[in-house]
């Protein structure tokens, strides 16, 4: 499957990304340059982690005016998967591609660990693979990651089952311990752990694969 | 501000044979000030070993290189921010960062790990306790601010607290870089006629004389200095490594080099200089962040994320084309010669002519006096040692101290997975992060101990040697090579250089012994507030190569193994106690000597280390230092799981645990029959000392137990109680 990983001039997570696509989950992976209008002929996008145009004010709230979030914007209209991870959540959600939005920690401080996260629902591109209830071990690391909507939205979101990830150690937070969630059509996931942090087990985890191959087997299986 | 002395005048007007012009002068004080030119330590820095049969570039270059094998090699560094630190915490620790990292990225090398080595006043300083925390939330918020978003894992580092940096915070860090061996780029300006470009931020009035006052002690008035101080921005440095590293590829580059102490000065000069070329700029079309800057201004400013390059003639479009991509400035702002002059122009009409070579090569070399005693700040004869009236809490009165506890708070900043190369990260022996391209790992480790140093500067530098090669033996990673960061106070006092000497000497011995040759480093002089000058305060960064796999951890793993005491339980008396952590948690003292140190035994433990953890024999593996063998033992239990320790000594119980003697290091096995055998033919002492179990450790000696508690307690205190120490509430 092509997967596709945008670079903002601040990702740093980008290289990660496409690493563990391409040499773990043995996929074509292409960088997708922020001022591209267009994505080219990909499967899937990936907004990647790191600080976009530095993030001095809000996290992504420049980065939802770059030319290729237009692109993408129209590429989740169409229903294509569309994987923001960290500061591309951020992205996401300044984006108003997903609710709700993401403030700093509780602590007040960044925040580098591993959690533990709970799949709340498999009925998603990204979790297909897993089980509802799973535990899954990785890596967080922002200093803006607290989930915060209003509670009509968090309602919403958890009768709709677009919860896809709660914290077990809720880090920064979160509101209702959410870590990732979905959109209306299913097709968007904002995340604020690293999957693609924990795609060998030499790195301390390896429970980040079954989001990635969830979004891998859920594309071979739509393109059957 | 240190200005030039009468004398370096005199050779200035020699020089130039004339009077030198405003800006004249202010680049030759600059360039000859002791943070440039290293006129107090050069003489001496002469003794280190710099070469060895993995070393291909040594000091002198931006970064000290090594070939890791597979046609790749690594460039790393450390280098000290202290003096901006602590006029300003956030920015002076940030920018001493971003300072390192160009470093790293300026040969070509992508930065993959940083590590810091922190000194702190005590937290609970009565008179100075909430200056000291909010200096150490201030320096551990800048390098986790610039570090995090630049996007380099801060994998490790260490962090001690001591009365004499209330007044003089040490911050020293450490990157590292990796890159292909022929993609290696130098600062030199070769090529007559070609274009030099000025790349990044624009210029600015910040940090203008920074590098003088990183050469001139600290009075009162330093608090206006803040000026002096620049402010960092990680983001435009992420843009200048991705663009540089492009430019690179072009084939464009011929030289380049960061503007960091002493900015443009020191880029032109030192490019020109190892080039034996000349270099000509006319400042008025250097990008300028403020208006009515002056020459004297624009060549002392330090503003940050700023490069200087030279290019191959009619090849510039190639290069502004990679910059414009990235929106960063790149101009060119003049071109080499061939007279070997740097030559400043402001809008045509020269401002400054002085060769190149004087500037770079021919700054004054002091012999400062120093054949008398260094200066120790205690006594050597031992106090009375009463007997522990309670060793159980002894025990954890020393893991609730700052200087052993968790620094999880400090760690848990800093962004250590990104780049996803994090194979071990903050809080073991070593860092290891592994290089994709080779399949091979790099393991690091970063030390000082300055108790034992004020103690005896030649033995303490020896000890902190032996200990970060044992570090990196520890996770069974061959020491490589090594950085240097001496900290010291005002080199014109003989008995601070007396300090100075010994300590190079002594690590210059051990860095011979144990092969690890010095690649490159820092010297920071004039650490010194109202007449108080730091402890001798030698850091070392020492690098080791090692195969790719899951890394041997200090925690026990399962219950019922074999605990094992590699090289076995020392030797200690009251002299030598007196550098220990219980000492100085315990007694409130400091005496005598650093623990002694046979060098040979202590590579052979090294080499069984390696050994025993390359056989993957050892389930857990922790070097013993700091606090002794029951911290050690206290650390290992720090994953859950406990051990019943049994050791056959004749030393007092207060010795037996907590003294610091080198060369041993403890193990968890199931096959210590195979351990015994590593350890015969390395002729070292192993002893199996207990079995590891749940919920307990117990540590005893015949029929005496002198430490009992759950495991739970140890942990608990262990990893809460720097918090605690920041809490307001402790105040």
């Amino acid at each position: 499957m092509r997967i596709g990983v945008v670079v903002f001039p601040g990702s740093n997570c980008d290289h990660d990304a496409w690493y563990a696509f391409s040499h773990d989950l043995g996929q074509q992976a292409e960088y997708i340059w922020h001022e591209s209008a267009s994505l080219g002929n990909i499967d899937a996008v990936v907004l990647p982690g790191g600080f976009s145009y530095g993030d001095y004010l809000r996290c992504g709230a420049i980065a939802k005016f770059s030319p290729v979030m237009a692109a993408v914007r129209k590429f989740a209209d169409q229903g294509a998967p569309v994987l923001g991870i960290c500061n591309g959540f951020q992205i996401l959600v300044e984006s108003g591609l997903l609710p709700g939005a993401l403030v700093r920690n509780r602590g007040l401080k960044f925040v580098c660990r591993n959690v533990t996260l709970r799949v709340e629902t498999s009925n998603s591109l990204f979790t297909s693979a897993a089980k509802r209830g799973q535990s899954l071990l990785m890596p967080v690391a922002h200093g803006e990651g607290c989930y915060f909507a209003d509670e009509r939205t968090l309602d919403l979101l958890e009768a709709e089952d677009r919860v896809a990830l709660r914290y077990l150690d809720n880090p920064n937070g979160s509101l209702r311990d959410i870590a990732g969630i979905l959109s209306e059509r299913r097709n968007v996931l904002g995340m604020m752990p690293h999957p693609e942090r924990a795609s060998d087990r030499l790195l301390g985890s390896a429970d980040g694969r079954v989001i990635l191959e969830s979004l891998v087997q859920s594309l071979v299986a739509a393109s059957a | 501000m240190s200005a030039l002395t009468p004398a370096e005048l005199d050779k200035v007007r020699s020089i130039l044979g004339r009077e030198p012009t405003e800006t004249e002068q202010g680049i030759f004080t600059v360039m000859w000030s002791e943070h440039c030119s290293y006129k107090s330590s050069r003489l001496h820095l002469r003794k280190l070993p710099t070469k060895g049969p993995r070393v291909l570039v040594g000091p002198g270059e931006n970064a000290g290189i090594i070939d890791i094998g597979g046609d790749y090699a690594i460039a790393f560094k450390i280098e000290s921010h202290n003096h901006p630190s602590f006029i300003e915490p956030f920015q002076g620790a940030a920018t001493g960062v971003g300072g390192i990292l160009r470093d790293i990225f300026t040969m070509g090398a992508r930065p993959i790990a940083v590590l810091d080595a922190l000194r702190f006043g005590p937290l609970d300083d009565p008179a100075h306790g909430g200056r000291n925390r909010r200096i150490l939330e201030g320096v551990v918020g800048g390098i986790s601010h610039y570090g995090n978003c630049f996007g380099v894992p801060t994998v490790g580092g260490e962090c001690a607290f001591e009365p004499c940096y209330n007044g003089n915070p040490l911050v020293n860090v450490f990157a590292l870089g990796v890159f292909r061996k022929d993609e290696i780029f130098y600062g030199k300006a070769s090529g007559i006629g070609n274009p030099v470009i000025y790349v990044g931020a624009k210029t600015g009035r910040d940090g203008i004389h920074g590098a003088s006052m990183a050469s001139a002690e600290f009075a009162e008035e330093s608090k206006q200095k803040r000026p002096n101080v620049q402010v960092g921005d990680p983001f435009l440095e992420k843009l200048l490594l991705e663009a540089c590293l492009e430019a690179m590829r072009t084939g464009a580059i011929v030289g380049i080099q960061d503007m960091g102490a002493a900015g443009l000065t020191c880029s032109t000069c030192e490019m020109g200089s190892r080039a034996g070329t000349g270099v000509e700029i006319d400042l008025s079309l250097v990008p300028q962040r403020e208006t009515g800057m002056t020459p004297y201004e624009i060549m002392l400013s330090e503003s940050q994320e700023r490069m200087l390059l030279v290019a191959g003639a009619g090849r510039e479009q190639e290069v502004f084309a990679v910059f414009r991509k990235w929106g960063l400035d790149a101009v060119t702002i003049g071109r080499v010669t061939g007279d070997g002059n740097l030559r400043v122009k402001n809008h045509g009409a020269v401002v400054a002519e002085i060769p190149n070579r004087a500037l770079a090569d021919e700054a004054p070399l002091y012999d400062r006096p120093h054949n008398i005693a260094p200066l120790r700040p205690a006594a050597m004869e031992a106090p009375e040692i009463p007997p522990s009236r309670d060793l159980n809490a002894d025990l954890l009165a020393l893991l609730r101290s700052a200087d052993l506890c968790s620094k999880r708070w400090i760690w848990q900043q800093y962004d250590y997975t990104v780049r996803t190369n994090t194979v071990a990260g903050p809080g073991g022996d070593a860092a290891i992060v592994r290089i994709k391209e080779t399949g091979t790992s790099i393991a690091m480790s970063l030390d000082g101990n300055s108790r034992y140093c004020a103690l005896d500067p030649r033995e303490g530098a020896k000890l902190l040697v032996a200990e970060c090669c044992r570090n990196l033996s520890a996770v069974g990673a061959v020491p490589a090579a090594a950085t240097n960061n001496l900290n010291f106070g005002n080199p014109e006092r003989p008995e601070i250089m007396a300090q100075l000497v010994e300590t190079i000497e002594g690590m210059a011995e051990a860095c011979r012994f144990f092969e690890t040759p010095i690649t490159g480093g820092n010297v920071s002089l004039y650490n010194e507030t109202l007449g108080e000058a730091i402890w001798p305060t030698p850091v070392i960064g020492t690098v080791g190569l090692m195969k790719t796999a899951a890394p041997v951890t200090i925690p026990f793993k399962q219950e019922g193994r074999t605990v094992m005491l590699l090289g076995g339980i020392g030797s200690a008396d009251a002299v030598r106690f007196g550098g220990t952590q219980y000492a100085k948690v315990v007694l409130s003292k400091l005496w005598g000597l650093p623990p002694s140190l046979d060098m040979d035994y202590e590579k052979r433990v090294q080499a069984a280390l390696r050994e025993i953890v390359n056989e993957e024999l050892a389930e857990s593996s922790h070097d013993i230092a700091d606090g002794g063998l029951a911290v050690a033992l206290a650390e290992c239990c720090a994953g859950g799981v406990g051990a019943d320790i049994a050791i056959q000594t004749d030393l007092r119980p207060e010795f037996a645990l907590f003294h610091e003697g080198p060369s041993r290091a403890i193990l968890s096995t199931l096959q210590p029959e195979a351990v015994e055998r590593i350890a015969r033919r390395r002729r070292i002492r192993c002893d199996r000392i207990g079995v590891t179990m749940k919920t307990r450790l117990r540590i005893g000696s015949h029929s005496d137990t002198w430490v009992d508690s759950p495991v739970d307690r140890l942990r608990e205190i262990w990893e809460n109680a720097f918090e605690g120490l920041l809490a307001p509430a402790h105040v």
